[in-house]
């Protein structure tokens, strides 16, 4: 098999899960690749890589339950279009943000969909609810509910 | 101009707040310098040779004088009495103390400005033409949409991590003073059947592989603008590189894909995004819109001008643009005083045009990419009264868009990427020149300096430009001819092998004089070099 990967040893656990915005029960699936995913008809859960096309997802939207956005380095910001466009397209099912993710990337990831974030590295807790809580409101439409500060100018 | 509205400032204020919780952070050890770096270089701060230099924002360029005074105060009191205009309508400090960085930007925000997104991989401060509501060229005033854009971009959350940094300016006229095509993306806003909207061009940009950005789209409608710029950005950030950052731009995305093959996929986004409701309201444009209406202008001004002072008459002829009411013109302070630094002032100098622009500007001034103060509109009756304290402070140059007014880069002497210094240079040349008298004879003729490949000083878009390089750990420089960044948009070419210092001041007087013996009537260096070519040039430079 060209994935080597066990599939239990492949993505996060519940355990890793440090925030989450869901009062659903954490999904607890063995993800696979985008490409396993889409060859297994009765996948549930899948990773998407930076490489990946989210898109390729969308015919599938129906059967899964969670999606989780790798981001191995903080700088590579793929994951935050991939995010977008499942959520644009109508996905509402957990949608986890994993790897390399610091305090300073969570309000923009919560803006872009993600709903659960498993940090490599555990964030401070204090620093981490800050800078969930920073930005009272924002200037422009994302994949979350918020309004933006152009259309609440001209309620 | 823009005034903040409560939601403007709370969102500036929250990221002073925010920044002075990372830096917090960073001195605590809790971020390390690694992580540390975009979050810092999304608040404009670079660490350079010596210190941190930080990048204020000017949106499009404009500044009332409570800004052009604090900037001033920045200078004295974060700085050494100096600072530095850009070549993006910005204003840099180059000696800055992380530890101060916080209480800097709170300064900021108390007069309306920021340094978010001068620097990092995110979408930069947007620029715009600096005679902006003012030339008589013009469509309409561009800086409305570069407004409605600057919100727009501000925090994106999709397009904080892109492959590499993105520029946009946004222009409204036939003549392009703002470099339009050399942007990642240039807007020009037209006109179609009546109608108004933006003519994209995406992927340009200097840099090591200079690239003229290609027209993606005529005409987008006004109330669809923000939609295709996120589609433009989707893409890019799908597909751009991220293996090299040398070939991370858009520009090499676009030319890889081929702009046939972008554009298509583009669109596809942007049928897409139609559907999301991402648009702000047509309502927002017309909110921004006054706030740029014209001031009051006087009727019935005097238009004439005494001429009898001589050095007075010439710096009217230089620096002086026609302005659309009677009565007024655009007066140009040139930062480019013979021998000095391009695009310095002093705290002095600042808090004096500022006052300028109160007095005689309707409070409003003007930075241009080309590393000059615009005083947007001056009464003709007031000119002579202008000049005199201006060529008492030293801001009196008689030398826009002359050999003297080089864009250079910070190069060797601050910058850490640098191959040879620019500044030294720049001095060298224009008081070669200015020494000659040659300077008014020579016309048109616009100069760029490049420490390195980089090209922070646009030499790839010069009537001249001038590249520093590494040979074997001496400076040395290349010369190259032809470029302009102007509507007719084009890249320069080397010339030959390069020159050491003195050799290269020597060389730039070796062109002109070919210029000046070539010349016809009427022709800018320019115009002569596109005439004759490259040949007379290397011949008088290398007698090949
Ligand atoms: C001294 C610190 C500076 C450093 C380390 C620096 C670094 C760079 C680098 C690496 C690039 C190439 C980017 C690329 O091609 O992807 C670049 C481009 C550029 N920089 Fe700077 N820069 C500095 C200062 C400045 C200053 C002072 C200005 C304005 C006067 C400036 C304006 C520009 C412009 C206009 C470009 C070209 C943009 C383009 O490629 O389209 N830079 N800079
Ligand atoms: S062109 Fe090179 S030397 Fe000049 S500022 Fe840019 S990076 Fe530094």
């Amino acid at each position: 098999m060209a994935n080597e990967v066990s599939e239990t040893d492949f993505g996060t656990s519940p355990d890793d899960v440090q925030f989450r915005f869901r009062d659903d029960e954490v999904a607890d699936h063995a993800q696979v690749t985008v490409d396993s995913f889409l060859e297994q008809t009765n996948a549930v859960a899948v990773r998407i890589e930076p490489g990946d096309d989210a898109r390729d997802l969308l015919p599938f939207l129906d059967r899964l339950q969670l999606v989780e956005v790798n981001f191995p380095v903080f700088g590579d910001g793929r994951g935050y279009s991939s995010a977008r466009v499942l959520r644009e397209a109508g996905y509402t099912g957990e949608l986890r943000a994993v790897g390399d993710i610091g305090i300073d990337q969570l309000a923009y990831l919560r803006r872009c969909g993600f709903d659960a974030f498993a940090p490599e590295a555990a964030l401070d807790e204090e620093d981490a609810q800050a800078a969930f809580a920073r930005w009272d409101n924002v200037y422009q439409h994302a994949a979350d509910a918020r309004r933006p500060i152009p259309e609440l100018r001209h309620e | 101009m823009y005034k903040y509205d409560s939601y403007d400032q709370a969102m500036v204020d929250t990221r002073v707040e925010e920044f002075r919780d990372q830096t917090r952070r960073r001195l605590e050890g809790k971020l390390s310098e690694e992580q540390f770096r975009p979050l810092r270089l999304m608040n404009g701060l670079y660490l350079q040779l010596h210190a941190y230099m930080l990048r204020v924002a000017i949106p499009y360029g404009t500044l009332n004088s409570a800004q052009m005074h604090a900037l001033a105060d920045i200078a004295e009191k974060y700085d050494r009495g100096y600072g530095h205009f850009t070549t993006r309508q910005n204003i840099q400090y180059n000696w800055i103390k992380l530890e101060e960085a916080p209480d800097l930007l709170a300064d900021l925000a108390k007069v309306e400005m920021h340094a978010i997104q001068t620097s990092g991989n995110c979408i930069r401060n947007i620029s715009s033409d600096h005679f902006a509501g003012v030339a008589a060229d013009e469509l309409i005033d561009p800086r409305p949409y570069a407004e409605l854009l600057r919100q727009w971009s501000s925090f994106h959350p999709e397009f904080s991590f892109l492959p590499r940094k993105f520029k946009i300016a946004v222009i409204a006229a036939e003549k392009d003073r703002a470099a339009m095509k050399l942007h990642d993306i240039g807007i020009q806003i037209v006109e179609r059947n009546g109608e108004i909207g933006a003519a994209f061009y995406v992927g340009g940009g200097m840099g090591r592989t200079p690239m003229i950005a290609p027209c993606i789209r005529e005409f987008v409608p006004l109330d669809q603008l923000v939609t295709y710029a996120e589609a433009c950005l989707r893409v890019y950030n799908r597909y751009g590189r991220r293996d090299t950052k040398y070939k991370a731009r858009i520009k090499i995305l676009v030319h890889e894909l081929g702009a046939e093959e972008y554009t298509r996929q583009v669109e596809e986004e942007f049928t897409h995004l139609l559907e999301q409701g991402v648009e702000p309201p047509l309502a927002e444009l017309e909110r921004i819109k006054p706030y740029f209406a014209d001031p009051a202008f006087e009727t019935g001004l005097p238009t004439e001008i005494d001429r009898s002072d001589p050095d007075f008459a010439l710096w009217v002829d230089t620096n002086t643009h026609p302005h659309k009411a009677p009565g007024y013109v655009s007066a140009v302070i040139s930062l480019k005083p013979v021998g000095g630094i391009p695009g310095d002032a002093s705290t002095e100098q600042m808090h004096l045009m500022a006052e300028l622009s109160k007095e005689y500007s309707f409070d409003e001034s003007r930075v241009t990419h080309t590393q000059n103060i615009v005083l947007p509109h001056v009464k003709i009756a007031d000119l002579h009264a202008l000049w005199t304290r201006l060529d008492a402070a030293g801001l009196g140059s008689p030398n826009l868009d002359t050999i003297e007014d080089i864009i250079a880069c910070p190069g060797l002497d601050y910058c850490s990427l640098a191959n040879a210094r620019s500044i030294p240079i720049a001095q060298q040349i224009s008081e070669r020149f200015a020494k000659k008298g040659r300077t008014q004879e020579l016309g048109e003729l616009k100069l760029k300096i490049s420490g390195c490949i980089n090209a922070c000083g646009h030499h790839h878009a010069g009537h001249i430009g001038i590249l520093g390089v590494d040979k074997k750990g001496v400076e040395n420089y290349q010369l190259l001819l032809g470029g302009s960044e102007a509507e007719d948009t084009a890249l320069a070419k080397i010339t030959g092998r390069g020159f050491d210092e003195e050799g290269i001041v020597n060389a730039v007087e070796t062109v002109t004089d070919i210029y000046l013996d070539q010349r016809e009537e009427g022709e800018r260096f320019l115009d002569t070099y596109r005439r004759i070519g490259m040949e007379p040039f290397k011949e008088a430079l290398y007698g090949e």
